[in-house]
């Protein structure tokens, strides 16, 4: 059993990625913690409904990665923090982590009835600010760990202060002060994710101007049982079940003016998508604009799977335009067809921007020791066992990015094996 | 267990739901518990104190805890100087149950007796600390294999690295250049894959042995005996095993249509890159230099006739190939013809790059091949304009796909396992994992396939993922040296223990086990491999002699917490079901629901199993005799699309189920009383109705005539 003062491998990001690599070198005999950001672990996974193209929960998966944590003494997991400064050499590193006052200590139990004595509502940004919770929420129904969190840009503090008598258990701290700690690290994964690319951005589609145009990770949180409509597909303008929805790929993606690299996941995300639609709308109609269809491997299969739902139309072209009727809300997709060298319009409820990925450390403050490329794209080396992993490294799918997690963990048992 | 305490919180609304007392004296009483104590705050330092000094100062040697749910505050009710049961109370009650006062009370109260029992029937499972052998057989020398070795060795263990091939390299070892692995990605690179082979031949502790294949693996992780034949014949102790033997080019014998072997100058692209390795890129029929070059995609892949999946690297190499001819002709034409361009994520750079470089890139299918006037002439539909496109060029480059070398069940492993001498494969011969957030889960313990056998990739993804596979075969040795279960049950250190004086050789447990584990003597009685052991119990829930057991979980464990609810014989008021459910996916569920404070019915009773698979008929047949009017099992989706943590755990419980009709017959019970329901955790707020609607159907069907015998 690992010793507190001994050095651990650190994983910067809590997303599948990280998860993945801290319980891999936890469960190879070494020390792991995890830095994240948030005050929940899970990452963007988290907000998704299901994986391609199984279609199967991301919950399931994370379950037992919490389960893995929860039973495994090796692993610590620092939430609401980050990384303020990281140096020294492989084997070691100084990482100094800022942890920000979550306001709710460890004592909390869940039970909620901190909710309803709580009077101020905050967008709720798990749900890309479809709905709201309280200034005092929990993160996301399968939070880990499994506790409220304020979020201070809202809450009025000690002048309020009604949660703070609600609480049996004595788990707010409206004085708690921000902490600091330092980790000493053999080996560093970097696992901090990706973000949307801001598709309000992309002035020819018209997010951000018309509500019934949205984006792919809007979508999935509008999809989910645990999202803003208890997993009702419903159009935000009038909550009106969209029968007619159209998927825009490449928004943003292989676009010099925005992102000039392929998100590589967007292609297999809306087939994904337009099978949420067809199986909750029997009598809907999908069609999907798209460069290339990009669905690689044994995906074919699922490729063909969608293919095969006469429903579902497929259309190599460029959207350059949406149009929105103001009186009722409905779109007109004005797309190239290159297939039949025509303009086509074409007539939907709801349009879904298949946004690409951002490196999310691409607009943060970021370690030097960490080598950014053109995009913000983290660089590995290996000389430095400091390892870039998952979306942070590369637009991945889930399953790369745990075999990139997985594989980065190895710096870890070769450091420990060398002390 | 023989001194068990029993402990209850009341607080998040417990104390409000149930009387406290009262469950205290049924815990002393019926759950024979010897001491019994309540607290507004368990989780709290007080509540703490409490448990720990009632363990000391009353000997306790196992608790029950009644407070949230198992799956919270594990890091604060955590007593391992005990044997410790919890059951989620707070979420199965108090937050679910909107009954009456008497049903709720009812309910609590079957709750504190099935854990308390449940505490009883446990003992502490003892740590097997096997002795391990520090070393990795890396089958396969190519990138994927190469990677795996040389980290593996950098981690401290020895290995031997097999090569059926005179050669170390592997496909990546033809190429002319390699595709771009970073800066930029726009520039194909020199291919240095010798650099590589020269690092793992003079490494050490890497044995190379090439022109070897394995004969023969006998054993379980941390203790396989290996045989190799060829080359370097002999015996080599292993502790894991990295399956990275790659893939194949498809057959271009079978592209005839695309005009393969009429002429030499239509050629594969492997054969193409051999032309530009000899540096001299010129027209096989004549020797001209090539002015002009049609790519052809998808030769092979993406076609139900052939290969119905995407080899996913041969847009970017042909790309690549492109370059070739331009770098030795800036004017030279060079054409892909293509169904979608591939080149995700970076590699799109790579493809910008060419589109700028001159090389042209059409929508379309071949129609006709041929030679003609010296040229190769091709004739093909244009996707985008309808029409008839004619190319006239020196040479065709087919983009011939991958397929795995462990297709039609190639004989590699040669594994003297009961179930089989080969990996188990998936779609289209890869032997995939079937788990998106687990890529390396295998159901072979302790062997990881990685690289291009495993699913199409290029050589740099080959790399990361032998470099995954060796970490996961590492840590699979470690776990095992520390008696631990690997993934999903990591950390576990219990096994299946076999009572084999009456096992009556069924088989049912060596067929059953998901993962290969259990081998047969001559006789067909099960010899137990417990590192390759999953412990999911589905050998447990196999056996019809329940010979099979868990320290801290068995058929006699689980039947006796079925036997210790109370079925009151006033039936309308007051039905019974009991829910047998999966604990890893429908437990979370329900914790879920109750966060939402859905209604669950109060007749309903949960015990939440390992795995479906390993539910024991027994149990049903105890519930039924008891007098429970229904059981209802929820487990993971089966299928192709199975989400069971155990590969087939909850559809080996349901062809079980189908063998319960005999019961059922001499019960005069309906087939309608038992129901498997699958479920995946994404639709938890659903759970409850399904539950409920259940409960309304048993209660239709009127109650268990066996009730009160």
């Amino acid at each position: 059993m690992a010793a507190d003062n001994e050095k651990c491998v650190l994983v910067v990001g809590g997303g599948i990625g990280g998860i993945s690599a801290a319980l891999e070198v936890a469960e190879a005999g070494h020390r792991a913690v995890i830095v994240e950001k948030t005050p929940s672990l899970g990452g963007r996974v988290a907000g998704m409904h299901k994986y391609f193209p199984k279609l199967c929960p991301p919950t399931c998966g994370l379950e037992i990665n919490y389960r893995r944590i929860k039973a495994n003494a090796r692993v610590e997991v620092i939430v609401d923090a980050d990384v303020v400064s990281l140096d020294g050499v492989p084997g070691d590193y100084n990482a100094t982590v800022r942890i920000r006052p979550r306001m709710v200590n460890d004592k909390c139990t869940a039970c909620n009835d901190c909710v309803a004595a709580c009077p101020v509502e905050r967008p709720n940004s798990h749900n890309y600010g479809l709905d709201s919770t309280k200034a005092i929420f929990l993160p996301q129904r399968l939070a880990f760990p499994m506790k409220y969190a304020i979020d201070t840009s809202v809450c009025p503090g000690a002048s309020c202060a009604k949660c703070v008598d609600a609480c049996k258990a004595g788990a707010i701290d409206l004085a708690m002060r921000e902490q600091t700690r330092v980790l000493q690290a053999s080996a560093i994964v970097w696992a901090t994710g990706w973000k949307p690319y801001d598709a309000s951005r992309i002035q020819n589609l018209g997010f951000g101007r018309i509500k019934n145009v949205v984006t792919n990770v809007m979508f999935e949180r509008m999809a989910a049982t645990d999202g803003p409509t208890g997993g009702r597909i419903l159009r935000p303008s009038d909550g009106k079940e969209p029968k007619r929805v159209v998927f825009v790929q490449c928004a943003g993606s292989r676009d010099e003016e925005h992102l000039p690299y392929c998100s590589a996941v967007c292609c297999t995300a809306s087939l994904k998508q337009a099978c949420y639609v067809r199986e909750m709308y029997p009598d809907s109609k999908v069609e999907i604009f798209y460069i290339d269809l990009r669905v690689s491997g044994t995906n074919e299969d699922f490729l063909r799977r969608v293919q095969s739902d006469a429903s579902v139309a497929f259309n190599k072209g460029k959207v350059g335009q949406i149009l929105e009727d103001a009186q009722t809300g409905n779109l007109t997709v004005v797309a190239e067809n290159i297939e039949g060298c025509a303009t086509r319009r074409v007539e939907a409820d709801l349009v879904v921007l298949a946004t690409g990925l951002v490196p999310e450390a691409r607009d943060a403050a970021t370690p030097s020791v960490i080598a950014r490329d053109d995009y913000g794209f983290g660089v590995s080396d290996a000389k430095r066992a400091i390892e870039v992993v998952g979306c942070a490294r590369e637009p991945s799918d889930v399953a790369a990015s745990v075999r990139a997690a997985t594989a980065a963990g190895i710096r870890g048992v070769q450091l420990g094996a060398r002390r | 267990m023989d001194k068990v305490g029993f402990f209850l919180c009341t607080g998040c609304g417990i104390g409000d739901a149930v009387d406290a007392d009262e469950l205290l004296k049924v815990a002393r009483k019926e759950g024979k518990a010897v001491c019994a104590k309540a607290h507004d705050q368990l989780c709290s330092d007080e509540g703490i104190k409490l448990v720990r000094d009632e363990i000391a100062a009353q000997g306790l040697d196992a608790i029950a805890i009644a407070a949230c749910s198992q799956r919270e505050m594990t890091h604060v009710l955590r007593f391992p100087e005990v044997v410790t049961e919890r059951v989620g109370v707070r979420e199965m009650v108090a937050w679910t149950c909107k009954a009456d006062d008497e049903d709720r009370q009812m309910l609590a109260e079957d709750y504190v007796k099935m854990y308390c029992v449940k505490a009883a029937k446990n003992t502490p499972p003892k740590r097997l600390e096997p002795e391990v052998i520090r070393s990795l057989l890396v089958i396969g020398g190519g990138v994927a294999g190469m990677n795996a070795a040389l980290e593996a060795a950098a981690s401290g263990y020895q290995v031997v690295l097999v090569e059926k091939s005179a050669q170390l390299g592997g496909l990546t070892a033809l190429w002319h250049k390699r595709l771009p692995r970073g800066g930029g990605y726009a520039r194909a690179e020199p291919n240095d894959i010798g650099a590589l082979i020269a690092t793992v031949e003079d490494n050490k502790a890497i044995t190379v042995a090439k022109s070897t294949t394995v004969a023969s693996i006998e054993g379980a992780p941390g203790a396989y005996d290996v045989k190799l034949e060829g080359a370097v014949a002999g015996t080599y102790k292993i502790g894991a095993i990295v399956l990275a033997v790659g893939a194949t080019p498809y057959d271009a014998g079978k592209l005839t249509s695309l005009g393969y072997g009429a002429t030499p100058d239509v050629m594969t692209g492997v054969e193409f890159e051999k032309l530009a390795k000899s540096g001299k890129l010129v027209r096989p029929s004549d020797g001209k230099a090539i002015e002009s070059v049609l790519f052809v995609q998808c030769a092979g892949s993406r076609d139900t006739d052939h290969l119905p999946y995407c080899s996913t690297v041969c847009c970017a190499a042909s790309i690549k190939q492109a370059g070739y001819v331009k770098e030795a002709n800036p004017k030279a034409r060079t054409y892909v013809l293509y169904k979608d361009v591939r080149t995700p994520g970076l590699m799109e750079n790579f493809y910008r790059e060419a589109q700028k470089g001159g090389t042209v890139f059409v929508k379309g299918t071949v129609k006709s091949v041929e030679k003609k006037n010296g040229a190769v002439q091709v004739v093909a539909d244009d996707a985008l304009s309808n029409d008839e496109l004619q190319f006239e060029v020196d040479v065709v480059v087919l983009a011939t796909g991958l397929e795995p070398a462990t297709k039609d069940g190639a004989s590699i492993l040669n594994l003297a396992y009961r179930q089989g001498k080969e990996m188990p494969t998936r779609a289209h011969g890869f032997p995939n994992s079937h788990f998106i957030c687990f890529p390396y889960e295998t159901q072979r313990t302790g062997i990881y396939a990685a690289g291009t056998v495993r699913q199409p990739m290029d050589a740099a993804a080959a790399s990361t993922d032998g470099i995954g596979a060796a970490m996961k075969a590492i840590q699979c040795v470690e776990s095992a040296s520390r008696g631990e279960a690997v993934h999903p049950r990591a950390s576990d250190i219990t096994w299946p223990d076999f009572f084999l004086s009456r096992c009556t050789q069924c088989k049912r447990c060596t067929d059953e086990c998901p993962f290969g584990t259990l081998d047969e003597d001559e006789k067909g009685t099960p010899k137990p491999n417990p590192t390759r052991c999953r412990r999911c119990g589905v050998c447990m829930g196999a056996c019809p002699e329940r010979i099979i057991s868990f320290a801290n979980y068995s058929v006699d464990m689980v039947g006796s917490m079925i036997k210790s609810i109370s079925v009151p014989e006033e039936f309308d008021e007051k039905p019974r079901v009991l829910c047998l459910i999966c604990e890893n996916d429908t437990l979370p569920a329900i914790d879920l629901a109750a966060q939402l404070r859905m209604e669950v019915s109060p007749w309903v009773r949960f015990i939440p199993l390992r795995c479906l698979g390993s539910m024991n008929l027994q149990w049903v047949n105890d519930a039924l005799i008891k007098g429970i009017d229904g059981v209802m099992l929820i487990g993971c989706k089966f299928g192709d699309d199975y989400q069971c943590h155990f590969v087939k755990g909850s559809e080996l419980c349901s062809v079980r189920l189908g063998k319960i009709q005999e019961t059922l017959t001499r019960l005069m019970l309906e087939p309608e009383r038992i129901k498997l329901q699958q479920f995946e955790l994404g639709d938890a707020p659903k759970l409850p109705g399904i539950i409920n609607e259940f409960v309304e159907k048993v209660v239709e069907l009127g109650p268990n005539p066996n009730k009160g015998f």
